[in-house]
């Protein structure tokens, strides 16, 4: 009887035990669809040497639905509502966007209130999606408390915003032509009690994770996105300003109150991932400080300037129109044949597909641990990449 | 006194009774072996709780609360909903080392339990070597987590078992040292008289400093040891989808997790009964005074379980603040900072124990 035991004969003709040098490879892995720490269904295709990531190539398309190709059939009205839909976390700054192109196109002036309002709204909305961020951030690097943290005071804004709005995350609720409705009679004193419940924890977030050893080592000099390759790349927003690239749309072009206010933009300094940390952190407290100065003077006024029946008839043309969400330049493109309510053309220009990319120019060479950790500090939002 | 205290394990009441008959010391090693599995499960149940209870009070939320007065009974619902799930072995998993793995974790466990004094009068066997004893029957959860890394034929699962292997052993020399501080001072590696020898004080603070910083050392590569957080880069839920257990489902994946239980309990219970005392009621001095004698009043169970209760809630109080390490930070921790500092402590020790320049009353 003849026996032979494959492995070890492999083993043996290798050299694996001899005097040669044990073999190693690369290998490759699929980080998702499904993976606790890719937020939804990005699909990373890690190739690695160990736990040390080589190469990263994303896999998208887990959750295209083609929202500009639906919104081509919708019309002008109805593509806001769908906008909800693309980044979920800014669904107020995306009804936004797309309002403020509708309304270019076809030449709608709005009233001081609507403006205050909006803008209110969008800050809040900010500091909403950046603690969910911040919680998931520490859930990533494997501390859960922060998340339910983040979560608690989450839902108390989201409390404040159902009352006005009637939803807690797809918001329509700003749309051509001024808002869904007007704000409710409590808004402005629940928008207070809000912030002086808020200031407190967002200290408590600072002394429980930005001044914990652990996070620090975590994320200091991890994934270093100098200046020249964030912008070559694309990547806006906190991204973008954490690599020292001073650019906010809400400072270079003004829209909405922010040319109004006074509030200070956060630059980072290395593009480590502890600079996009702080970055957004600084960003809450500043949103707070524009809520601030604008909650205690919202005009009178009539919170549409055009009403929702009216059918919008842009004259022919092609429309551009940005805004920066919670992370980075979401931007509308729109060709209007003037013929009618439907738009020719929409092309959407997100922020974290382009974000998304800066993970393959950074991620190589770091661990697996670390791979997590620069994710996270992108804020991805999967159904804002895919669309 | 010190027949009050007297340490009679089970091992040695059932060879006493082989010379009466053999049945009856049969009895005793059965009586042995069904408590420690009752009481295993038992602590598992409790552990467990007390682990959901603790981590939803840290997080502003209230936990269990349907099942049972204030949710007292959820563990036992979990476990029932684990026994009946599915058990699923991977296409391509190496089948007996797959089903073996979860066992070898769970004896390593079981093993070490039997060598803790409880009490004066619990303990299953008292020998001679209690602390070699447990450092080397630890070496089986690894085995477990390795084998079973490897047997799942799943990538982040052997990611998760190469970590595991590489983090505890490295933090099994941090924990070894610090241990070996308490047999130089006691100069015994039997648990129960390294218990009797604290009973004029605790080590942790009769040596000068050099047991608080083996105490130090010890809890915190024990930590490592268990692969809880900060260190539970095994299993790194949100890198490595749950790592070595990632391909365990059911009743097996309980067999892990219990044993994760039940090893935070004899890290406790061995910090207890190495720096703290164990079951010794706190004493201030070796003589009779009004202090001591209110200590003696307290049975000597509830000062063992407060003391490992305490060191429990301390190890809970770490995971639910703390992230996770990263492998390389991890290594540097125990190879450039516990282990020099490990050996320091221990000359440290030998140098106190030559000189005889500690608080010993009497040595």
């Amino acid at each position: 009887m003849n026996i032979s035991v494959s492995s070890l004969e492999r083993r043996i003709n290798h050299g694996i035990c001899g005097e040669g040098p044990i073999a190693t490879e690369e290998y490759f892995i699929n980080m998702g669809p499904q993976h606790p720490s890719t937020h939804g269904v990005l699909r990373l295709l890690l190739k690695l040497d160990g736990e040390t990531v080589r190469e990263v190539i994303p896999v998208l398309g887990y959750i295209h639905r083609g929202i500009e190709k639906m919104g081509e059939k919708a019309g002008y009205r109805q593509f806001v509502h769908l906008s909800d839909r693309i980044d979920y976390l800014s669904s107020l700054m995306n009804n936004w966007a797309v309002s403020m192109v509708i309304e270019k196109a076809a030449n709608i002036e709005l009233n001081d209130r609507i403006q205050t309002v909006r803008t209110i709204l969008a800050e809040l909305q900010r500091i909403q999606s950046h603690q969910l961020w911040w919680g998931v951030l520490g859930m990533d690097l494997g501390a859960f408390t922060p998340f339910l943290y983040g979560f608690r005071d989450r839902e108390k804004l989201s409390d404040v915003l159902e009352k006005t709005i009637g939803a807690r995350l797809t918001m329509n609720y700003i749309q051509p032509g001024g808002l869904m409705f007007d704000i409710d009679s409590d808004f402005v004193k629940d928008v207070k009690l809000f912030m002086d419940y808020f200031k407190p924890k967002l200290a408590e977030y600072e002394t429980l994770v930005s001044e914990n050893i652990i996070i620090k080592e975590r994320l200091r000099g991890i994934g270093v996105l100098d200046a020249k390759s964030a912008v070559s790349l694309g990547t806006t927003g906190p991204v973008l300003r954490a690599s020292g690239v001073m650019y906010d749309l809400r400072k270079s072009e003004p829209y909405g109150m922010y040319a109004k206010t006074a509030f200070e933009v956060p630059v980072g300094q290395s593009g480590d991932s502890l600079d996009r940390y702080l970055v957004r952190i600084v960003e809450m407290r500043q949103s707070l400080r524009i809520v601030e100065q604008l909650i205690d003077n919202i005009p009178d006024g009539k919170y549409f300037v055009m009403k929702p029946a009216v059918k919008i008839k842009p004259p022919e043309g092609a429309y551009y129109s940005h805004v920066e969400t919670a992370r980075g330049i979401l931007g509308v493109f729109m060709v209007s044949d003037g013929k009618g309510s439907k738009p020719y053309r929409i092309h959407l220009r997100t922020p974290n597909f382009n974000n998304l990319w800066a993970v393959t120019a950074i991620a190589p060479g770091w661990r697996i641990a670390d791979l997590v950790a620069i994710v996270s500090s992108l804020d991805l939002v999967v159904p804002d990449i895919d669309r | 006194m010190s027949n009050v205290w007297q340490a009679k394990s089970m091992v040695q009441r059932a060879s006493e009774a082989l010379t009466v008959s053999p049945l009856e010391a049969l009895m005793y090693l059965v009586i042995s072996l069904v408590l420690s599995l009752v009481f295993v499960a038992l602590l598992g149940l409790g552990l467990v709780y007390l682990e959901r209870k603790i981590a939803a009070h840290f997080q502003c939320r209230l936990g269990p609360m349907r099942v049972g007065w204030h949710g007292i009974l959820q563990t036992l619902a979990d476990g029932l909903k684990l026994l009946l799930k599915e058990d699923h072995i991977p296409a391509g998993a190496d089948r007996f080392l797959h089903i073996v793995a979860p066992v070898l974790c769970m004896l390593g466990t079981l093993l070490a339990i039997a060598v803790l004094p409880l009490s004066p009068v619990v303990q299953v066997a008292d020998l001679s070597i209690g602390v070699l004893y447990i450092a080397a029957v630890s070496g089986f959860g690894v085995l477990g987590i390795l084998l079973g890394g490897w047997s799942s034929n799943n990538k982040w699962s052997l990611l998760g078992a190469m970590r595991a292997g590489a983090q505890i052993i490295s933090y099994e020399l941090s924990a070894t040292l610090a241990l070996l501080v308490v047999v130089v001072f006691s100069g015994t590696m039997r648990l129960s008289a390294i218990v009797e020898s604290q009973a004029a004080g605790w080590w942790i603070w009769r040596a000068h400093g050099i047991g608080l910083v083996a105490f130090v050392i010890f809890l915190i590569a024990s930590t490592a040891e268990i692969n809880r957080t900060p260190f539970d880069l095994a299993e790194g839920e949100s890198e490595l989808t749950g790592g070595f257990h990632t391909e365990y489902s059911g009743m097996r994946w309980a067999v892990f997790f219990l044993s994760e239980f039940i090893n935070m309990f004899i890290i406790s219970a061995m910090a207890a009964t190495l720096f703290l005392g164990g079951w010794m009621p706190l004493h201030i001095g070796a003589g009779q005074n009004v202090f001591n004698s209110v200590m003696d009043m307290v049975p000597t169970w509830v000062w063992f379980a407060g003391k490992s209760g305490f060191i429990i809630f301390l190890l809970m109080w770490f995971r639910w603040t703390f992230p996770r390490l990263r492998v390389d930070q991890l290594m540097r921790l125990e190879w450039k900072f516990l282990l020099p500092i490990g050996f320091v402590n221990l000359f440290a020790a030998a140098a106190a124990v030559l000189t005889g320049f500690y608080f010993f009353p009497g040595g």
